[in-house]
């Protein structure tokens, strides 16, 4: 009998067959994605997502018989009162026919799949096609960090880096070419001439201790480890590229924005963060609101507390920028800010906003995304309303810096098609 | 409690508490063989214990139970619901799955607790392998020796076919493959034993017959364009071609793989390693009802001899019952929970009324088995029956009217046509035979999956393949299922398909279905 451990094998021996059955559930999966993406919340990026998908293209059809019509008989356990003869009115839905559950009547199989998407799946699904914008702009600028990598094999080093292996193949390599008598020979030849010497066979035992002497000075001479077999790892030390992100989020709180205008802001930012997080290890996020003064707020108070006053964008502007020379330096940060709104603004602030944002936040940004949102807004009194305050402000940074973008989000259904357009591999104009 | 008050500790217990670690899991495996083999008088493969994790079981369970596989996407659809269910706490997970092969591999989760382990142990290494390595019909029809080679050669070709054809074509054969599985066993002639090297040779052998040689179909074809001759000769021309075609054939893989004109030698190769996956588990499907059965019993009688013997304490022997008791549930039909009858609870209930036919029959016992009862030798009946009943002729030989009567069984009749079902039989002196010989039929796979032939290759036109079901009772194929089938069948085919769903007791055709060529 043999035990054996295999806990330590290597895990996810499916995974290849899983990918395989993803791959071709695709479409299915990637709708029933969307769905699932609208109960998620911000900072919730971890964890899979559950999804349930119509099991059409995916169904293993086998023969087998109808469920209903013909003559069939049942064996059941458990007869409490029946006898012989008794009828049992026949059950809805086919059950009771003795083995279990059975299919729908014409054998339809439209009941969902349900499984779990693991993170990285859920997020190479969901991300597909979508590529970070500008990410080479500060990737390796000035980046102070450095780390050790491995770089091939060195003839010198210390002690420590030895690498046993190079070293011995070397050395092995080297005896044979240079045929080193391996001390097994040397021993059968000492074997020879003592039995040589007790055969009193003389002349063997001469050619013996000749042929005994030249193979251990050989042996003397070809060293076992010699200095050019030695090899050292070697390591280099590279610059670690910026692996951390910090996401702004700025959302418009006065009593205009709606909760409906909040849920689709609260979508976009989540996905933004989502997305975020899967190029980045380490991402932060805070969340500034704003009236006519703005604040840092957790993420409760940002969605759901509500607050009265008029709008002034150019508080939020200058609480983010005051948060970044705080804490988020932009040498080791890269920074990304979202910025929601329904588009009002203090008439007398526009100016102040558009110095602040072309003159000192995009800059330092990565990437700056502003979406107008709110339905009731764009249609007002039956054609299309004239552009906010805002948008128009924001209309002209556009034209001049490549890392600002703006849409328009009416309804959530929009969302991942904007979020999509601003990301999109090829951007053109944005 | 008279223990409570001498508690020192009992010398002869193997070990005490729910850790368990590899040193236990040796001194339990020791007492528990030799229970096993002296006492039960059980014959195993040599074993193989493998421990492994939780997720490592979901792998096993999404490759069907098998070591290794080759890969299909099927296999990760299967991963993904068993995690769901897994999951959402809907589902436990098997505590062991054995694998019928030698030596026989049994994987035991490490998340068991001691007590669990040492029933898992009796019932996967010794209940289960006593079972494979005798049941004749394991014996006659699975190798154990040889499956894992077999195995490692099937996910080895699979990959090396996908690097050549491309995965997508590959799958197009398995799937469709897959969807005739049920009908790629031989059920009557033994298959030959695997064997590795044969199979590697014989692969390459059909590559080079292959491409050297002409197709019968393709030769026959041209005798429909000669010109007409006398109908009798054309008639006998025609039984001769069905002869030599080996027709009718239940074995739609096995024709396919032979005569199926248009597949390239690698498709070929694909569904005879199908075939050979679902002829291997054909025993399975056939005694599912006494191996669970009989590795049941073996854990509950070994689990009891423990504790007689002092190797276990009260503890454990409880933690054991209470999980045998939970598998050996069986709800009554109009309990939400039932969902047919529980084959764990009715293998079991039946070998333990074998054992007490043989030590303590009553009148009823000595009328109904004469040649068992009071023979005193309940090992030995036992033995006799693993090795040579399967489900169908063990349920006619071996179902007591006390057993009827326990679980009360009875029997109930559809008929399309009537709004209510009509009691038959019931648990008294005149449904006894009725309800055995009916729950019987009900575990004789050939009644249960459908009765499916290829009758006729149309050789003088278009080659369109002629299949019939034989309707039983009046119960036709499910219609989409049977669509989506013919459709892979056509896959493989390439030319037309027409399935004749014709009554078995008349001969009337009922329904046809019809799958057109693809050129």
């Amino acid at each position: 009998m043999n035990i054996i451990d295999r806990r330590p094998n290597p895990k996810g021996k499916s995974l290849a067959n899983r990918q395989r059955f993803i791959d071709r559930a695709r479409g299915e999966v990637k709708r029933a994605l969307s769905d699932a993406l609208k109960r998620r919340k911000v900072g919730e990026s971890d964890g899979g997502e559950k999804v349930s998908i119509p099991t059409r293209g995916i169904t293993e059809p086998m023969f087998h018989r109808a469920s209903s019509g013909g003559w069939r008989d049942y064996i059941v356990p458990g007869n409490k009162k029946f006898v012989v003869g008794d009828t049992i009115e026949r059950p809805p839905s086919g059950e009771g026919d003795g083995r279990g559950s059975a299919s729908p009547e014409d054998g339809g199989e439209q009941d969902a799949f349900e499984f779990v998407l693991s993170k990285e799946e859920f997020l190479t699904l969901f991300f597909e096609d979508l590529e970070l914008p500008d990410l080479v702009k500060t990737r390796l600028k000035e980046s102070e960090a450095t780390q050790l990598s491995r770089a091939g094999f060195s003839i010198a080093g210390t002690p420590a880096n030895l690498n046993l292996v190079r070293t011995m193949r070397n050395s092995l390599a080297r005896r044979i070419s240079l045929h080193r008598p391996t001390p097994s020979e040397i021993a059968a030849l000492q074997r020879q001439v003592d039995a040589a010497f007790a055969a009193d066979d003389a002349e063997g035992a001469a050619q013996g201790s000749l042929d005994l002497d030249n193979a251990q000075r050989k042996a003397r001479r070809v060293a076992y480890i010699d200095p050019v077999d030695v090899r050292y790892n070697r390591f280099e030390r590279v610059p670690r590229p910026n692996t951390q992100a910090v996401m702004f989020c700025l959302m418009d709180v006065s009593g205009s924005m709606t909760e409906a205008m909040k849920d689709l802001a609260k979508r976009f930012f989540l996905l933004l963060h989502v997305f975020l997080t899967r190029r980045y290890k380490h991402v932060e996020i805070v969340f500034i609101r704003h009236t006519s003064n703005a604040q840092e707020v957790d993420e409760e108070t940002f969605f759901h507390s509500r607050e009265t006053g008029g709008t002034i964008v150019s508080t939020a502007l200058e609480e983010m920028l005051r948060i970044v020379r705080e804490r988020y330096n932009p040498a080791n940060w890269n920074i990304y800010a979202a910025q929601a709104s329904d588009g009002d603004n203090y008439t007398e602030d526009s100016d102040r906003c558009s110095q602040l944002l072309g003159g000192e936040i995009l800059p330092l940004s990565q990437y700056f995304a502003y979406i107008e949102v709110g339905a009731e807004a764009t249609l007002r009194h039956g054609f299309p309303s004239p552009p906010t305050d805002l948008w128009r402000t924001y209309g002209q940074i556009a034209a001049e810096h490549r890392n600002f973008a703006m849409r328009k989000v009416a309804d959530p259904t929009q969302i991942f098609p904007v979020f999509h357009e601003l990301f999109a591999k090829q951007r053109e104009n944005a | 409690m008279v223990a409570a008050d001498t508690v020192e500790k009992p010398s002869g217990l193997l070990f005490e508490g729910p850790e368990w670690d590899f040193d236990k899991l040796r001194r339990v495996y020791d007492a528990i063989e030799d229970i096993a083999l002296n006492e039960l008088g059980l014959d195993v493969y040599p074993n193989q214990i493998e421990v492994i994790t939780s997720e490592q079981m979901l792998d096993a369970y999404a490759s069907i139970g098998l070591p290794l596989m080759y890969r299909h996407w099927s296999f990760g659809k299967r991963f993904a619901r068993e995690e769901a269910l897994y999951r959402h706490g809907l589902q436990g997970l098997a505590y062991e799955i054995v694998i019928n092969s030698s030596p026989c591999i049994s994987y035991i989760m490490e998340e068991n607790s001691m007590a669990m382990q040492t029933l898992v142990l009796s019932h996967a290494a010794f209940g289960h392998n006593h079972f494979f390595k005798n049941n004749y019909l394991f014996r006659q029809w699975t190798d154990a020796t040889g499956i894992l080679d077999y195995l490692t050669f099937a996910r080895d070709f699979v990959s090396h076919t996908e690097e050549h054809n491309g995965v997508e074509a590959v799958e197009r054969v398995l799937d469709a493959a897959h969807a005739l599985m049920n009908h790629g066993v031989h059920r009557y002639a033994r298959p030959p034993k695997l064997n590795l090297e044969e199979e590697r040779q014989r692969q390459e052998d059909r590559r080079r017959y292959f491409e050297e040689n002409y197709d019968d179909i393709w030769r026959t074809a041209l005798i429909g364009e000669k010109r007409e001759e006398d109908v009798s000769a054309r008639a006998k021309q025609r039984t001769e071609i069905r002869r030599k075609l080996g027709l009718p054939e239940e074995n739609i893989l096995y024709f396919l793989e032979k005569r199926a004109p248009r597949l390239e030698p690698w498709q070929r190769e694909l569904v005879r390693i199908v075939r050979h996956i679902s002829q291997y588990f054909y025993p399975q499907k056939q005694t599912r009802l006494m191996n669970e059965g009989c590795a049941t019993f073996v854990h509950y009688e070994i689990m009891t001899r423990l504790h007689e013997k002092g190797l276990i304490n009260d503890g454990t022997f409880l933690e054991a019952l209470h999980s045998h008791t939970s598998v050996i549930f069986q709800p009554d039909f109009d309990d939400p929970r039932y969902h047919g009858i529980n084959p764990y609870a009715l293998g079991f209930a039946m070998m333990r009324d074998i054992k007490r036919i043989c030590l303590e029959p009553s009148d009823e016992d000595r009328e109904w088995f004469p040649d068992i009862a009071g023979n005193r030798d309940p090992y030995g009946t036992l033995r006799y029956a693993w090795a040579n009943y399967r489900d169908e002729s063990f349920v006619l030989q071996y179902l007591s009217p006390r057993l009827i009567r326990e679980f009360r069984l009875f029997r109930v009749l559809d008929e399309a046509g009537n709004d209510a079902l009509i009691v038959r039989a019931i648990h008294d002196e005149r449904g006894y035979r009725d309800i055995r010989r009916s729950l019987a039929r009900h575990y004789d796979l050939a009644r249960h999956e459908p009765d499916i032939q290829i009758r006729d290759v149309d050789l003088a036109g278009d080659r369109c393949l002629i299949l019939t079901h034989a309707v039983h009772n009046g119960i036709l194929l499910d219609e989409p299922s049977c669509r989506a089938v013919l459709d892979h069948l056509g896959e493989l085919w390439r030319y037309g398909i027409r399935l004749e769903e014709i009554d078995a007791s008349s001969d009337r055709v009922l329904k046809t279905h019809e799958v057109p060529a693809r050129l």
